[in-house]
């Protein structure tokens, strides 16, 4: 305490009654009247307003995010004829690799969330009900194997199920065939294997954390009286976990539709996602406005999918 | 408990296993054991070598480490100081305000990291700024990336922050300053070091807006890995991928809380 710098003696506390506190607090009420209570909220005017200090980040968000987002909007609707058009708009949804495009996209997402949801489900059921040895480590294993990239596992997959893979040597060994019958990997069927493998932890965190809030007397109460493990799940558990299954599901959903390091380490010609198709077309074909305007349907579908995702889990909490 | 009998448990840990390791140990262990070897043509990789090692840590690769490193550590410091100011500042917000900044910083996450380095491609290849072709434009992207992320940690850090502690300090008589650098940020400090460790991760690991927009002199692990598998060499590229899993577990271990996307999403 310094309290020798407070020089009234009549408002001074008795030293040692003041609760301690970080040093460099001390001596700030300032010197003639030490009891005052300088709250920062009774400002003397010259306080600036809070949203004031918001203000700069947002600037540099709008600088670097912002602003490059409209600048795609704004190519997007001026060809390179020059002028403002709707044509690239027109050229791009009549083109049908855009089509293929959208249609890929959206059935590959759909199949990996409905994928992920289930063996996530099944994953998380057993982690939270069934105590096994080495549960904590399970758990700790997906925190690690999610700040991984994911195009590692598309990597891991070409080891395993390549043409020179693992599969494919084991089926040759043992048949003396000339190549092996796994040929699925440069097919949609090995974007989705991969996207359910990389993904499939983003569904199990939300239902473990549903599953650790879920009393067990219920299940206990539920088993006494009878009910199979299958009648518990159906009856007790899915109830409780369905919130969790959607904030889940809606945020793989997002995350599929975005994904491009799987599809790209694929090297399949013949799997074209939209997020593909905005490298291919800018950076491979060098045609910008196409490029954008592929680039705006991406934004519009996934940022509104988003946006679903944190109205659904707001409301369950999730 | 939902399965009693011995048996049932038995067989419910096989099916678990069954499933678990083969979708997520398996990939992992084989990157590894692929590593270390020169074929892989049967059930296991064959001609046990170190060399894709070698190519792994000298020439190209090295410098895509380095390259990394470097753009992993710039981009979580801006992410983490202009995420953190953003999440300071919103928490002092009234209630709409606060919305509007999540819903302003959650964006990037929204918006696929492809079409957020074409943005970044169009907006910065003509003037005002002129950074395509630069070192800039990579570790510019990966801030922008990361930065929701460091904003939804941070801000969730301050959420949990007991408001008594600046309370106290305020009714003592500390101005607004001294309460967020001398209480509030020591308090938000293991936050800030898990949300740097997360921000470095996924730094190290983007690909996609990389592809958009990297120099060819500066091309992180992540394109050199794609190069390597490309071009055919999968061993190397194994190589030089367990390198990059390798420095993100450092960085995450010496940070020592592993938080990851999941959680903050």
């Amino acid at each position: 305490m310094a309290s020798a710098g407070r020089g009234k003696p009549a408002g001074d506390p008795a030293p040692g009654a003041v609760p301690t506190l970080p040093r460099g607090l001390e001596g700030q009420g300032g010197t003639p009247n030490a009891l005052r209570n300088d709250c920062p909220q009774r400002g003397k005017g010259k306080q600036v307003p809070t949203w004031v200090w918001a203000l700069p980040p947002v600037a540099v968000l709008a600088a670097v995010f912002l602003y490059p987002l409209a600048l795609v909007v704004r190519q997007s609707v001026s060809p390179d004829s020059g002028g403002t058009s709707l044509q690239p708009y027109a050229d791009v949804f009549a083109s049908s690799a855009f089509r293929e495009a959208l249609t890929t996209t959206v059935w590959l997402s759909a199949g990996a969330t409905v994928g992920c949801l289930v063996l996530g489900f099944v994953l998380a059921l057993v982690i939270a009900f069934v105590p096994f040895p080495g549960g904590k480590a399970v758990a700790r294993f997906i925190d690690v194997f999610l700040s991984f990239p994911s195009f590692l596992i598309t990597l891991a997959l070409l080891f395993i199920y390549g043409t020179v893979g693992m599969a494919n040597g084991l089926w040759t060994d043992a048949t003396g065939a000339h190549s092996g019958p796994f040929q699925f990997l440069t097919t949609p069927w090995g974007v989705l294997l991969a996207e359910i493998t990389y993904f499939t932890p983003f569904v199990m965190r939300p239902l473990l954390a549903a599953f650790s809030q879920l009393d067990t007397a219920q299940l206990e109460v539920a088993s006494s009286l009878g009910a199979r493990p299958a009648r518990i799940v159906r009856r007790v558990i899915l109830p409780e976990a369905l919130p969790a299954l959607a904030a889940g599901g809606s945020l793989v959903l997002v995350m599929c539709l975005n994904e491009f390091g799987i599809v790209l380490f694929t090297g399949a010609k013949g799997v074209t996602t939209l997020p593909m198709l905005v490298y291919s077309k800018a950076i491979l074909e060098s045609d910008y406005p196409a490029a954008c305007v592929v680039a705006v349907v991406n934004i519009a579908i996934s940022v509104g999918l988003y946006g679903l995702y944190r109205v659904v889990s707001r409301r369950v909490g999730a | 408990m939902l399965v009693h009998s011995r048996g049932g448990r038995w067989a419910t840990c096989i099916v678990f296993f069954v499933l678990f390791l083969p979708v997520f140990a398996l990939p992992l262990l084989v990157i590894v054991a692929a590593s270390f070897a020169t074929n892989w043509s049967s059930a296991l990789p064959s001609g046990f070598t170190t060399g894709n090692y070698g190519a792994a840590t000298t020439g190209d690769s090295l410098q895509a480490l380095t390259t990394s490193l470097i753009t992993a550590l710039a981009a979580s410091v801006l992410a983490l100081t202009v995420g953190s100011w953003a999440a300071l500042a919103a928490a002092a917000l009234k209630k709409g305000g606060r919305r509007f900044m999540d819903a302003l910083f959650v964006l990037p996450v929204a918006v696929p990291s492809v079409v957020v380095g074409l943005a970044i491609l169009v907006a910065f290849s003509k003037p005002p700024v002129l950074l395509n072709g630069t070192r800039w434009i990579v570790i510019l992207a990966h801030t922008v990336l990361v930065m929701a992320f460091a904003y939804q940690s941070v801000s969730a850090a301050i959420l949990r922050l007991d408001p008594m502690y600046e309370q106290a300090a305020a009714s003592l008589g500390a101005r607004p300053h001294l309460v967020l650098w001398r209480v509030k940020l020591p308090l938000l400090l293991p936050s800030l070091t898990a949300a740097a460790g997360l921000c470095f991760a996924l730094s190290m690991g983007e690909l996609s807006a990389t592809m958009m927009l990297y120099p060819p002199d500066w091309t992180p692990l992540p394109v050199q890995i794609f190069a390597a598998t490309d071009r055919g060499s999968l061993f190397t590229g194994a190589a030089v991928a367990v390198v990059l899993m390798g420095t993100t577990l450092l960085v995450l271990l010496a940070v020592s809380r592993i938080r990851t996307k999941a959680s903050f999403r």
